[in-house]
């Protein structure tokens, strides 16, 4: 768990909020909420959401109401946190949800976890909400594509990127790193703008990202 | 086939949170489709994005959430209908050379694209550009001849798509992706044999050095 913060409640949201030009936030800030979260999760104990959300392309509406308790309020607090009001954090988590119930039948548990997926999900809503953009994306069934790996090894990429596995990994990164990696995340900053709230200079973002991604990477192959 | 030169970690890692504009997001996502190394890292990046969405503290949904969002779900509203990615226009009748979901953004695959002239024989599309946007484009060198000479003032990623350039010693062939910033006035040679076709994506305009391209870029929006 993260004991200690480096950096400000104050150095960071101004610039946040400046840039997103999306109104008055809440005053909640994530770094506040590092401190309530959950301890790791015993993989046997959480359920099995990558079954449920399958469960979910066949319209089924217990697995959904099951991932929408879990998920839609995790999917709100990362909408706050890039900059929604509470209004608009609840519109675009309900929406990232109801898309999580059209979309389900493309979801392919062999490829990613439900927590991956669920976050893309959320992720395309909201540039396509705040930047009217779209966020261009590969096509699995495209004929130029070069095919994936044959399904064993794509099993073991897929239980490498375990959540619990990537929780855990997180953990042991330095502070440092782990800052970089969620202010990319979380906080809909360029480069330039993590330089700045961190005050370092932007050489040093570049690498800390890449040695965080990195570092994780090691990590999950070790556990191999 | 085998690739060489990858985007970085770090446009990997921001492609995956969504940090990247629309043109690189188009060129991470290209080089994806033809790079399963990087196709797999951009898979772990997004889910560390999902475990770090799902390790945050949660804020309570309003009361009646659930059945809001059922009823969302089986009548979208226009408001939030997400727009469709471009689509091809063009049956495909061999294994196209664009992937997608760049073929999407060029209106289809090689045949039929508008191309227009850039000087010394090569010849460019636009794809996205923009007030102080990211600009991406193809471009299509002729085998044997240079990219008429420029510099930038960002920082520019090209693509290999068809054939191969050299530049500075380095060959870059298909799938594989330069970059150069703006203290690299580079000169990318097409080799011989094949015309080369590039996704080229850059933070500011180029700077053509050439008689002709310095004349007609003001008038041509690259």
């Amino acid at each position: 768990m993260i004991s200690t913060l480096a950096i400000s409640q104050a150095s960071v949201t101004p610039t946040l909020r400046a840039a997103s030009g999306l109104g008055q936030s809440p005053q909640r800030d994530w770094l506040n909420d590092l401190q309530d979260e959950e301890p790791p999760r015993d993989p046997d104990q959480s359920p099995d959401w990558n079954s449920l959300l399958c469960s979910v392309a066949t319209q089924d509406r217990a697995a959904f109401a099951s991932l929408f308790t879990h998920f839609a309020p995790r999917v709100k607090s990362y909408m706050l946190r890039l900059g929604s009001d509470a209004a608009q954090a609840e519109e675009l988590a309900q929406e990232a949800m109801a898309a999580v119930w059209r979309k389900a039948d493309r979801y392919d548990p062999e490829r990613a976890a439900a927590s991956t997926w669920i976050f893309t999900v959320a992720r395309n809503l909201r540039i396509d909400a705040f930047r009217r953009q779209n966020h261009p994306e590969l096509d699995p069934n495209d004929p130029a594509l070069v095919p994936e790996l044959p399904v064993s090894a794509d099993l073991i990429v897929a239980r490498k990127q375990d959540a619990s596995l990537i929780h855990k990994a997180l953990a042991e990164l330095s502070q440092e790193q782990r800052e970089v990696l969620r202010l990319s995340f979380f906080d809909d900053q360029t480069h330039m703008q993590i330089s700045e709230t961190l005050d370092i200079p932007l050489g040093t973002v570049k690498s800390r990202i890449r040695l965080a991604f990195g570092r994780i990477r090691t990590m999950l192959e070790d556990k191999e | 086939m085998s690739i060489q030169y990858h985007p970085d970690d770090d446009h990997l890692v921001r492609y995956a949170a969504g940090e990247l504009s629309e043109a690189w997001s188009l060129l991470v996502a290209t080089h994806n489709a033809l790079c399963l190394s990087c196709r797999t890292k951009t898979r772990l990046a997004e889910a560390v994005g999902g475990v770090l969405v799902t390790d945050a503290a949660p804020t309570e949904m309003s009361v009646g959430a659930l059945e809001a969002t059922m009823a969302r779900a089986l009548n979208p509203q226009d408001d939030f209908v997400v727009r469709p990615e471009p689509a091809s226009v063009q049956a495909l009748t061999a294994k196209p050379v664009l992937p997608q979901p760049l073929r999407g953004y060029a209106g289809g695959d090689l045949q039929g694209l508008r191309w227009r002239r850039l000087g010394r024989g090569a010849y460019y599309v636009p794809l996205m550009s923009g007030r102080g946007a990211p600009t991406a484009r193809l471009l299509r060198i002729p085998a044997g001849r240079p990219v008429p000479e420029h510099g930038h003032k960002g920082l520019e990623l090209t693509m290999v798509l068809q054939g191969a350039f050299t530049d500075g010693g380095k060959r870059f062939g298909v799938g594989d992706v330069e970059a150069a910033d703006s203290d690299l006035e580079h000169q990318p040679v097409a080799e011989p044999g094949e015309d080369c076709i590039c996704l080229a994506v850059t933070d500011a305009p180029l700077r053509f050095r050439g008689l002709f391209a310095r004349m007609v870029q003001p008038f041509i929006g690259i």
